[in-house]
């Protein structure tokens, strides 16, 4: 079961109205290395790891969805004010004819979100490296967007989440490790 | 919708993100390193840390979880806004 709580982990602060950053960030909303797809991809290996490593993705796939409601807040803050002129000229006309200001699941380019972004394979250690390898894009995919604000609030946010991303790759490392030591004691007779 | 709070309100909300912070990282920490004593004492200080803050804010600003994870006041205002991404 999950238990909801009415807090953002981390304050999201906006100084202005920036549609087109909102365009933007939500590549991290329903993108292929999107806070949607880590929670999802995260909590649907959980049913097929070894035990040692299934409290791990339950916790950071939990986090993922906290990240997730702060890009939501972000979008909404961002886009709140916006004029139907404004959504057009920051190239999210044909987002607005579909969802006026609603939030959807797709990337900064407007594909929608598909399973396909995620990977399941049975095999804990290939699991552990798709997680790996989906944290590093993600860390990759804030500082692009960082590059592309002016908004030091927004910047603060997305500096919480990119390091975010840096600790729960580490935390996979050491699920590799963990496994590693745990299949070369099984080879011990 | 979105009700003005007091600067009270987020001061108490930040130092329970603080709070909470530190248990996210060590819970995570703690998945890999299950027997980092200190760590486990630390966990255990801020997890009352955290209990007292809740209370706190929600003695005064309605609750901070449901399903009888916080206690109600009347009417029912588990539903009473501000939500995260309107504050």
């Amino acid at each position: 079961m999950w238990i909801y709580e009415k807090k953002l982990q981390y304050p999201v602060k906006v100084s202005k109205c920036d549609p087109m950053m909102a365009k933007f960030l939500i590549e991290q909303y329903g993108g292929a290395d999107g806070e949607l797809a880590a929670a999802l991809r995260y909590l649907n290996q959980r049913y097929t790891i070894p035990d040692k490593i299934i409290g791990l993705l339950t916790d950071i796939g939990t986090e993922e969805f906290a990240h997730l409601e702060m890009i939501a807040t972000m979008v909404y803050k961002l886009t709140k004010d916006a004029t139907a002129e404004e959504m057009k000229e920051a190239g999210l006309g044909a987002h607005y004819a579909d969802h006026d200001k609603a939030l959807f699941y797709h990337n900064a380019a407007g594909a929608p979100f598909t399973a396909t972004y995620i990977q399941a394979k049975g095999d804990p250690i290939t699991d552990l490296y798709e997680d790996i390898a989906a944290e590093e894009k993600a860390r990759a995919t804030y500082q692009w967007l960082i590059n592309m604000s002016d908004d030091p609030d927004i910047i603060d946010s997305l500096s919480f989440l990119r390091e975010r991303e840096i600790v729960h790759s580490q935390r996979f490392r050491e699920a590799v490790e963990i496994l590693k030591e745990d299949q070369g004691r099984k080879k011990v007779f | 919708m979105s009700k003005t709070l007091s600067e009270e309100f987020y001061r108490l909300m930040e130092q329970l993100q603080e709070v909470d912070f530190v248990l996210v990282e060590l819970t995570l920490y703690l998945d890999t390193h299950p027997e980092d004593y200190d760590a486990i004492k630390q966990f255990n200080e801020f997890a009352q840390k955290s209990m007292v803050l809740k209370q706190q804010i929600e003695t005064k600003y309605g609750p901070l979880q449901q399903y009888g994870n916080s206690y109600s006041g009347y009417p029912w205002n588990w539903d009473q806004p501000p939500w995260p991404w309107q504050m």
